[in-house]
């Protein structure tokens, strides 16, 4: 019967297309305005590593000022000190290790036809391209080097790969940058994480590096800070080891451990280097440390707005009026077949019957509503790509999203069609037939 | 076969009452072709719908082919309606969009025969009234006769017991009302009991059986020769 109730709908939809349009338009609107919401969040939540999310943890401790915390109320700093850097990430108490931070400087390509600009550049340890799952294009990162080792060696984005050396494979070549020359080892492929978890400085949706470089050179170079830079001691000393030695805090901290289970350990650990700096005279407040997963960063950094919480919401309750006018226009399409209905009743068909018959025509204007949602949906994320290029690399509508607007609209117009199509269903037929 | 004792139909709306069947009696034996005939509001349509089981009633019994219909759910009540009625109606009440094909079509499709079944009958009934060359028009190709011929095809493509007429030619002139009523009789004589409502003495004169309803009662019923009924010469 279902073949049957489908023919019917398409006659029926034919038979009044306007109305149809304008009732699968409403669920449309309905639709993509919750979707493209939904999309915003859906995709920043997503898991940026799902594969170790659970393993790779953002570490914090409080150096802080005895009589003042970082962050009110009584959080540690999100960064880390040099010495605290390169103290746990040469303990070597995880699978990975690495600091990092942002910095930046001249690279002036050799090729005189690529003029000089101003890379963006991420100092780091080796063991950031493993630990962060960094996909290559060619070559690879370097190890981790000891703590007075300087190699002056890079990974370039695809991007820079492109613009320094069109995109050939150019490991083994040499850049010169930062007054230096370095050795190209690796070429990364697209890696656009969204949110940008590992560091969140300038917001999470901030378009990865130029280069990569260790974390050494930043020393070496003393190359300037990027991103969140902050101190509480009063009399630093202006040379650049003198900020190097201080508690001024500018680096992000990560480790991968082999499992899970292994937390507890790398917490006591934590906590026993924690114990050794206060012995030292360092970490003047109670201890405080923050090992968080990346999923948990993510919400401890609140990546999703309360506002965009709220605009979800209101999108909800649009899609509510929506469904309440669509479901009004589907009573008005009903009504207008109240004879027939009568008729089909006469000859035969039981309630359920046309209910069936109803519900098949609400789902496929739902169908139509989908198309036309997730054509909305499409061109709203295209506008919002438009307004925030931030946004770009990580705002499409992927497989799963498509899915659940498909999902929602059939849903939708069930629900919009439901009151109608078992109104219409119990109609009593004698009133309508002559 | 159809059997209605002291069946009571009650209209009532906030302000009014009304007993459009006050303890209505009738007995309809197979092979019938019974004119219910009686003046505008006497009850003809609603003992119609109520014995083609279009609508409930209030007090009484029905009996269709020997089984009591007063307590039977939506499912059973359309599922007797399906495989025992068909319905004629004044206006054919033929679906515009549908090809004479797929209007026919309808009743099979409840019925849930498959689409070889539903093919032949649909065929054979439209040969039947005439029209099996022009199956795939539409109803608004063809005169007010012929799709009155189409709407009989329709009710007798299910092969049912009872042939329900509700004014069948009330929108016809003449000379196709007697052919309709020509295509009718010749059903009867085929086996399908038939209830006719009309106002038109001239029809009722030409079925088995006249009754006549006032006030919502069968006041009178003539089994012999309707012609000579002096209620109908008045109708």
């Amino acid at each position: 019967m279902f073949h049957y109730y489908l023919k019917l709908s398409l006659k029926s939809i034919g038979r009044q297309k306007s109305l149809s349009v304008l009732i699968s338009t409403t669920l449309g609107l309905g639709i993509a305005a919750c979707m493209i919401t939904y999309s915003l969040i859906y995709l920043m939540s997503k898991d940026p590593l799902p594969n170790k999310s659970n393993r790779v943890y953002h570490v914090q401790l409080d150096n802080w000022h005895r009589n003042s915390a970082a962050i009110e109320p009584n959080l540690p700093p999100e960064e880390v000190t040099w010495r605290d850097a390169m103290n746990i990430v040469h303990a070597k108490q995880a699978k990975y290790q690495a600091a990092h931070a942002i910095t930046w400087g001249m690279v002036t390509p050799a090729n005189k036809n690529v003029p000089p600009f101003l890379g963006i550049i991420r100092a780091t340890q080796g063991e950031f391209f493993p630990m962060f799952d960094v996909p290559f294009l060619y070559g690879q990162g370097w190890q981790n080097h000891p703590i007075n080792h300087v190699e002056y060696v890079t990974v370039l984005s695809k991007e820079t790969n492109q613009r320094v050396f069109a995109g050939i494979n150019s490991v083994g070549k040499t850049l010169p940058m930062l007054g230096k020359l370095f050795t190209v080892v690796g070429v990364l492929d697209e890696w656009h994480p969204s949110p940008k978890f590992f560091d969140m400085s300038f917001g999470a949706f901030y378009p990865p590096e130029d280069l990569y470089v260790p974390l050494q050179i930043k020393a070496e170079l003393e190359l300037p800070h990027g991103g969140h830079t902050h101190c509480w001691e009063k009399d630093l000393g202006d040379n650049y080891q003198a900020f190097l030695n201080s508690e001024c805090v500018n680096f992000n901290l990560w480790i991968e451990l082999a499992s899970q289970q292994n937390k507890p350990q790398f917490d006591n650990y934590l906590q026993t280097y924690v114990e050794q700096q206060k012995g030292l005279g360092r970490f003047p407040r109670v201890s405080n440390n923050i090992v968080l997963n990346i999923n948990q960063w993510l919400v401890y950094k609140k990546v999703i707005s309360s506002d965009m919480y709220l605009f979800f919401y209101l999108a909800l309750l649009f899609l509510l009026v929506c469904l309440f006018n669509a479901a009004s226009l589907i009573s008005t399409k009903f009504t207008a077949k109240n004879s027939e209905i009568a008729l089909r009743r006469a000859l035969g068909a039981n309630q359920l019957a046309i209910l069936s018959q109803c519900l098949t025509e609400t789902l496929i204007l739902g169908c139509l509503g989908a198309l036309i949602g997730i054509i909305f949906c499409l061109m709203g994320l295209e506008g919002i790509k438009y307004l925030y290029p931030n946004f770009s690399a990580f705002v499409t509508l992927d497989m799963p999203l498509m899915l659940i607007t498909v999902g929602i609209s059939i849903l939708s117009s069930v629900l919009a069609g439901l009151i109608p199509s078992i109104k219409v269903s119990m109609l009593a037929p004698a009133g309508y037939l002559k | 076969m159809l059997k209605m004792t002291d069946v009571k139909k009650v209209f009532r709306t906030d302000l009014v009452e009304t007993h459009a069947l006050r303890d209505f009696n009738l007995h309809v034996g197979e092979g019938d072709f019974v004119a219910v005939t009686g003046p505008s509001g006497s009850g003809k349509t609603t003992f119609l719908n109520i014995a083609g089981l279009l609508e409930t009633f209030n007090g009484g019994t029905y009996e269709l082919d020997g089984q009591d219909v007063s307590n039977l759910n939506d499912k059973k009540r359309s599922q007797l309606r399906n495989e025992k009625i068909g319905f004629i109606f004044q206006s054919f009440n033929l679906i515009p969009d549908l090809n004479l094909f797929d209007n026919v079509d309808v009743p099979l499709r409840y019925r849930g025969f498959n689409s070889a079944e539903r093919k032949k009958r649909i065929e054979s009934s439209l040969e039947m009234v005439g029209l099996a060359q022009r199956m795939k028009h539409l109803p608004s190709q063809l005169s007010g006769g012929q799709q009155q011929r189409v709407a009989i095809a329709r009710a007798l493509a299910g092969e049912p017991r009872f042939l329900l007429a509700d004014e069948p030619t009330g929108n016809l002139d003449t000379q196709m009302a007697n052919s309709v009523m020509d295509l009718l009789k010749s059903i009867n004589a085929a086996g399908t009991t038939i209830i006719m409502v009309t106002h038109d003495g001239q029809l009722a004169s030409q079925a088995r059986r006249n009754i006549y309803v006032r006030d919502g009662k069968v006041s009178e019923v003539n089994d012999t020769d309707a012609a000579t009924a002096p209620h109908l010469a008045a109708v």
